[in-house]
């Protein structure tokens, strides 16, 4: 696999506080990466470092092979942090010209990625009179002047109404599935989720978790239950050795498994045991609790 | 480097408050040229032009152009402490850098337009004079004309020096209108030190030359005024008011220093900045 951007031991610090604390991952061609992590976890930091606007205390970073200066680097990157920046006083065509200027891209390539984010036609208005949406759009329109190797986007839905985070979805999934990297930071679990195949869950800095995101927590997942004969389920369950933990909620049982178990093969072990279902589900954590369990446990 | 003017270019020049002070900062000069070059009619009782004064004469006029000239950069100043001011204030100089524009880029498409305006600048007073001498100056001989273009010179470097401290002072503050006070302050601060030196020597004369290596002095000092200068010429045996109002290479190497740390040092301001 390709490298795209390798982080060796990188540590912020402001004054006092440690920001980034000894973090190291690895981005690779072709995946969507997440970074995931409460507000002041050190996302912002981290990209702020790799995009050469925040200075390092130690540690190192990479774009690449490594054999290019990262504001060299910084020129196949489409980076959008926090809020969109341009000029006000431009038109959306004037800015855009400018950021050309800056990564020695040629004009042609205005038009049509004003066309992906659906600007085309308020390209002569001044970047003033956008709203927060049409400004986020417009940053993505940008950063992706110069088709770019990987995608860099931290919290790009922030303060956009339910139509907004929608059509900047919609705009990161196609991105998406035509092969760029994109690399993801927010701290909203589901926009995660749907959009990512790997993240870096970051706590005060410090890395918890980097994978795959199906395999963040080792967890075979569990079934919901309800049955007629409650006791009698209650001390299968016990008795069984797949069986971890049960959850007692009521009438609603939840038993966590250790083993890999089908729900069918479940159903009819149920069957043997003379219990009748009335609700079976097998389902797996949520990102949600799988973050909440991570850093829970550390 | 021709790129990076370009860039800088398009950002003032769309930008119309400083488009508009930058047509003022070149036209104002020459308003007040050809004003002066005019015959004023005093209602019929008499008649003041001062082109007949003299003072249009080469190469005296090479000093007193410049000299007026100068005074009218502080509305370029402002438009340099405002186009560092804006990038903070629109976040634009984050976005700049992560666009792929270096550190190092972003301070020399600044300092590379100030050089490039105090180039026009210079040029556009350079030929204002030479025709306006031609047309009033009673000596057009070549080695009379082109006596004292050195002025033009110090006229050069002392607007890069002035610009360049502006651009130090915009990156240290941030914000437009603090940075024309800092200015001020600096002014003022000459002066104090200027006096407390004074007080302690009890020279003015060791004072006076200290001062003259302190930032806005040493770019005062490049062209000094000419008014003694015009006196003079009309009162040759007047000895006790001469002075020295010649452009020397020590003034233009201090003004070129400055020039030089500011630049430097704004750059450093840049590198160590979390933006």
């Amino acid at each position: 696999m390709e490298p795209i951007l390798t982080i060796n031991n990188l540590t912020k610090k402001f004054g006092h506080l440690t920001a980034v604390k000894d973090l190291s991952f690895t981005i690779n061609k072709g995946n969507v990466y997440g970074i995931l992590g409460p507000n002041g976890s050190g996302k912002s930091t981290t990209l702020g470092i790799v995009l050469n606007v925040v200075n390092k205390t130690q540690g190192d970073f990479h774009w690449f092979d490594g054999n290019i200066t990262t504001h060299n680097a910084l020129k196949q990157v489409g980076a959008i942090i926090e809020r969109p920046n341009f000029y006000p006083y431009m038109t959306a065509e004037q800015n855009l010209k400018l950021v050309c200027r800056i990564k020695g891209v040629d004009h042609s390539k205005i038009e049509e990625k004003l066309a992906v984010v659906g600007l085309l036609d308020r390209k002569t208005h001044k970047f003033r009179t956008y709203s927060l949406g049409m400004k986020q759009r417009l940053a993505i329109a940008s950063a992706l002047l110069n088709d770019p190797e990987i995608l860099i986007l931290d919290e790009p839905t922030n303060g956009l109404d339910p139509q907004g985070i929608h059509q900047i979805r919609e705009i990161i999934k196609d991105i998406a599935a035509k092969g760029t990297t994109i690399l993801l930071a927010s701290h909203l679990l589901d926009e995660v989720e749907k959009v990512c195949s790997h993240v870096v869950v970051l706590r005060k800095g410090e890395k918890l978790y980097s994978g795959r995101v199906d395999e963040m927590i080792s967890s075979h997942g569990f079934f919901e239950l309800k049955a007629e004969k409650h006791q009698e389920l209650l001390d299968v369950l016990e008795s069984h050795s797949n069986i971890g933990k049960v959850k007692i909620e009521g009438e609603l049982i939840t038993a966590f498994l250790n083993e890999p178990m089908s729900a069918s093969d479940f159903n009819k072990l149920m069957f043997e045991k003379g219990i009748f279902l009335s609700h079976l589900v097998k389902r797996k954590e949520s990102l949600e609790e799988q973050f909440l369990q991570l850093t829970d446990n550390q | 480097m021709l790129r990076l003017i370009q860039l800088e270019l398009q950002k003032l020049w769309l930008n119309k408050a400083s488009k508009v002070l930058i047509i003022i900062s070149f036209i104002l000069p020459f308003t007040v040229l050809i004003l002066s070059s005019i015959k004023i009619n005093f209602f019929g009782f008499f008649t003041l032009e001062l082109g007949e004064l003299g003072i249009f004469n080469f190469p005296v006029i090479w000093h007193i152009t410049t000299f007026f000239a100068s005074q009218f950069k502080f509305f370029f100043a402002i438009v340099v402490v405002s186009m560092i001011g804006n990038e903070y204030s629109n976040k634009t100089l984050k976005q700049n850098l992560i666009d792929g524009l270096s550190k190092k880029e972003f301070i020399l498409s600044k300092f590379y337009t100030i050089v490039f305006f105090s180039l026009c600048a210079t040029i556009l007073i350079g030929l204002a004079t030479f025709f306006i001498g031609l047309y009033y100056s009673s000596y057009t001989e070549a080695s009379i004309i082109f006596r004292e273009v050195e002025f033009l010179l110090a006229y050069f470097v002392k607007l890069v020096g002035f610009f360049s401290l502006c651009l130090f002072l915009g990156m240290l503050v941030k914000r437009s209108a603090f940075a024309l006070g800092f200015l001020f302050i600096l002014y003022i601060l000459e002066w104090i030190i200027f006096g407390l030196l004074s007080w302690q020597t009890n020279s003015m004369d060791l004072a006076f030359n200290i001062k003259r290596f302190f930032p806005l002095e040493s770019m005062y000092k490049l062209i000094d005024e000419p008014f003694r200068r015009i006196v003079m010429t009309k009162f040759p045996d007047k000895a006790d008011i001469a002075y020295d109002y010649a452009v020397h290479w020590y003034e233009i190497a201090i003004v070129l220093g400055w020039s030089a740390i500011f630049i430097f040092l704004s750059y450093q301001l840049l590198k160590k900045r979390d933006l």
